[in-house]
């Protein structure tokens, strides 16, 4: 493993609040303080002038598919479409076929993911046998084999008990709770955001009570049993202030927030848009301008892609027949630098959002993630603030293909993704 | 054709397919009114036929249950001289959208000019829009859109009031699954009327209170007596069974006893009112009988007008030219 200097960037680690030209060095695999430089002399030089150097991005909410919808996605196209976006780690939702529900599984995605992986991969087990809601699966097993945290993202986990249970029961354990808030009973059959626009659509809409229900029985849940609650894609304006009180109680609750919902409007469906379908759906401009506000006051922790690759098939059809979900990783920063250039959130902010604030979720045994501090793993993304270029699917890496962004021009573009110390993806001639 | 002398519709007519009235001009739908006239008169003559279509091919394709809608398209094509070819596509082969192209396709291989196409899917024909060449008319999608039917209601209020500027129109009954009632929204609020929805608030469609950017201002209510109070013209929506087994409303009982159009409530209406219904009619559910068949109805006016308007959208679309 070649060292790898990196010359002239402007360093911005949240973890220890730096924001500074400065340079950094990359050695075994670790972040090296800059005295042990001058005993290499053959270190790989980057030039980073003029570009922003950061910790690698975490991504909380990534759909890798494998196994079972490897047409999807695969852990390997799936990590090569993170590292373009700039993420050194990725947490894997356990929605795969087979669900993530034994430790045999997941000693197989760690496997697929060592073998294949271009970057870290932590999987997510479920909370429920098959994800079915009805029987908790083996989690002490489940995260003695490596999971991170449990969830049965894409099904809210209808009964409370069954939570209740699984809340006392992963106390021990360290690890959150992820839920994906959707009370079943008031959005089945929903495609969109209720409200004008689907109705001039004829769309059957969504309310944002189904999320606010949900989020609200858990976090009541979380109270009640100290255990680690983390909302999965909050959406709506309802569901931040619900955040907002439980944590003035001192609740454990954390959230995370796409950068689909932080930027995009339910307006994106009108004309049957199928790529801007996704659950929670987009939103009104007044719950953007929520979720923007929660990341500002710490509301939310992370941002989160809730990178959900599908075929050309899965979106190429009617719009009720069309699959729920958005190709993220590679457009998320670039998406996100336009809230930083339009003023509306802080560059810091922005990369402690995707750096520190999954790492703190992660929990202490991932603290040298996210941070650029001298030991840390050597997970770096180097990016250009002003850099525009425009959205082109078919060139994703990424098996979906599938973005409402098609065609977008964003500011803002990973260069080059190192990972434990190795250049994972260098964009031109950086 | 008096409609060549004293316009040009080429350069009013920008319509390629037609697919809902909300992209329609005022102008636009002035012409389709003038040139549905035209077609009244065609349909007065003993000989119902002109050759303006004489060598095109008209496919109306269904995917839902219809009888008027589709037999009025089918005699409005053949009046205009082109041949018809109906296909009934399987509803099993709804639910994935590549079937619906493919169908498209094979209709526009064996040389179809123009697609009449009914889908239960919102938004189906705007999916096919991409991958067809042909002219497309929705002659209904899902909850979305039926605008040949509204265009139907305006030529019939037409045939009694001249101008919609100002008319207090009512629409009654399941709003929030009706395709009828959105396109007629378009449609008559672009010609000036006001438009008032008129339902129990678990079949009004979310979103109408105070402004919107994407929908037309209406007035919505749930007190039918306000609704109908000097109202000129009554439009009386299906009410499907469904939805009491899907517990939107209590029961059929309580939906007649509340909002079924009936003599006494009429009378809130202006005297001259026109009463309204897009058919079929279920007769003392959402009106009753002696209302649906008496002196203010114009039911079936309504469907008279269909084949006229019918026309007058597929002349259009064929270019306008000889008739």
């Amino acid at each position: 493993m070649k060292d790898i200097l990196i010359k002239g960037g402007r360093v911005i680690d949240p973890s220890r609040n730096i924001d500074a030209i400065a340079d950094l060095f990359l050695s075994d695999g670790k972040v090296q303080a800059l005295t042990h430089l001058n005993q290499t002399s053959d270190a790989e030089i980057i030039d980073a002038r003029g570009l922003i150097v950061c910790p690698g991005f975490i991504d909380l909410h990534t759909h890798l598919r494998q196994p079972g919808y490897e047409y999807k996605e695969t852990i390997a196209s799936g990590t090569q479409s993170a590292a373009r976006g700039g993420f050194t780690t990725v947490c894997c939702m356990p929605n795969t076929d087979p669900p993530m529900d034994n430790a045999a599984l997941v000693g197989y995605v760690k496997h697929l993911a060592a073998q294949e992986g271009l970057i870290r991969v932590l999987p997510i087990g479920t909370i429920t046998c098959g994800r079915q809601g009805e029987d908790l699966a083996d989690m002490a097993e489940l995260s003695h084999a490596g999971v991170i945290a449990f969830s049965d993202d894409g099904s809210y986990v209808a009964s409370a008990h069954l939570v209740r249970r699984a809340m006392e029961y992963v106390r021990s354990l360290e690890v959150p709770i992820i839920e994906h808030c959707e009370e079943p009973t008031l959005s089945k059959g929903g495609q969109m955001n209720e409200g004008a626009i689907a109705t001039r659509l004829g769309l059957l809409g969504i309310p944002s009570a189904a999320e606010e229900i949900a989020a609200a029985r858990d976090i009541i849940l979380a109270e009640l049993t100290g255990a680690h609650l983390h909302l999965a894609h909050v959406s709506t304006a309802g569901t931040i202030e619900l955040i907002r009180q439980a944590k003035r109680r001192g609740v454990t609750v954390t959230a995370e927030v796409t950068p689909h919902h932080l930027t995009m409007t339910e307006e994106m469906v009108l004309g049957y848009n199928t790529q801007a379908k996704v659950n929670p759906p987009l939103r009104t401009p007044r719950d953007t301008e929520a979720l923007v506000a929660g990341l500002q006051d710490g509301t939310l922790d992370a941002i989160a892609t809730d990178h959900a690759p599908h075929t050309e098939n899965d979106k190429l059809c009617e719009f009720t027949a069309a699959a729920f979900g958005i190709s993220g990783l590679e457009t998320a920063l670039g998406s996100l630098m336009g809230l930083v250039h339009n003023h509306k959130l802080d560059i810091g902010l922005l990369i402690s959002s995707l750096t520190t604030g999954p790492s703190r979720i992660l929990g202490k045994n991932f603290a040298n993630l996210g941070t650029l501090a001298t030991g840390a793993n050597a997970d770096v993304v180097i990016f250009d603030s002003e850099a525009e270029w425009t959205v082109d699917a078919a060139a994703f890496v990424s098996k979906g293909k599938n973005t409402p962004l098609h065609g977008a021009k964003l500011k803002g573009k990973v260069l080059l993704t190192i990972y434990n110390g190795e250049i994972v993806y260098r964009y031109g001639g950086i | 054709m008096d409609i060549e002398a004293s316009a040009k519709p080429q350069d009013i007519w920008q319509h390629r397919h037609v697919l809902d009235i909300d992209d329609f001009s005022r102008g636009e739908i002035e012409l389709v009114m003038q040139t549905a006239n035209a077609m009244s008169e065609v349909l007065s003559r003993p000989i119902k036929k002109v050759p303006a279509l004489r060598g095109k091919c008209v496919f109306t394709i269904f995917w839902e249950v219809s009888t008027r809608t589709r037999g009025s398209f089918e005699l409005a094509a053949k009046n205009l001289s082109a041949d018809v070819v109906n296909f009934t596509a399987q509803a099993s082969s709804v639910s994935k959208g590549e079937s619906l192209i493919d169908t498209l396709n094979t209709v526009e291989a064996l040389g179809a000019d123009i697609i009449v196409m009914r889908h239960p899917i919102s938004g189906a024909p705007y999916h096919a829009l991409p991958y067809v060449k042909a002219n497309l008319v929705n002659a209904g999608d899902g909850w979305h859109a039926h605008p040949t039917q509204a265009l139907l209601d305006l030529h019939t209020i037409h045939r009694h009031r001249a101008s919609l500027e100002g008319l207090k129109v009512s629409i009654i009954g399941d709003i929030k699954h009706s395709r009828v009632a959105r396109s007629n929204v378009w449609c008559l609020t672009k010609m000036g009327a006001h438009v008032v929805l008129c339902a129990p608030a678990t079949l009004l469609p979310s979103g109408l209170e105070g402004s919107c950017d994407h929908f037309p201002r209406v007035e919505v209510t749930t007190d039918i007596t306000e609704a109908l109070k000097d109202a000129d013209v009554v439009m009386v929506l299906r009410l499907q069974k469904e939805r009491m087994a899907s517990g939107i409303l209590p029961s059929l009982r309580e939906f007649i006893g509340g909002y079924q159009l009936n003599a006494a409530r009429l009378a809130f209406a202006a005297k001259d009112a026109l009463v309204m219904h897009p058919g079929p009619v279920n007769e003392e559910i959402e009106i009753t009988r002696a209302v649906a068949h008496g002196p203010q109805s114009v039911i079936r006016e309504q469907v008279a007008s269909g084949v006229a308007v019918r026309m007058a959208l597929l002349y259009l679309l064929a270019g306008g030219k000889e008739l």
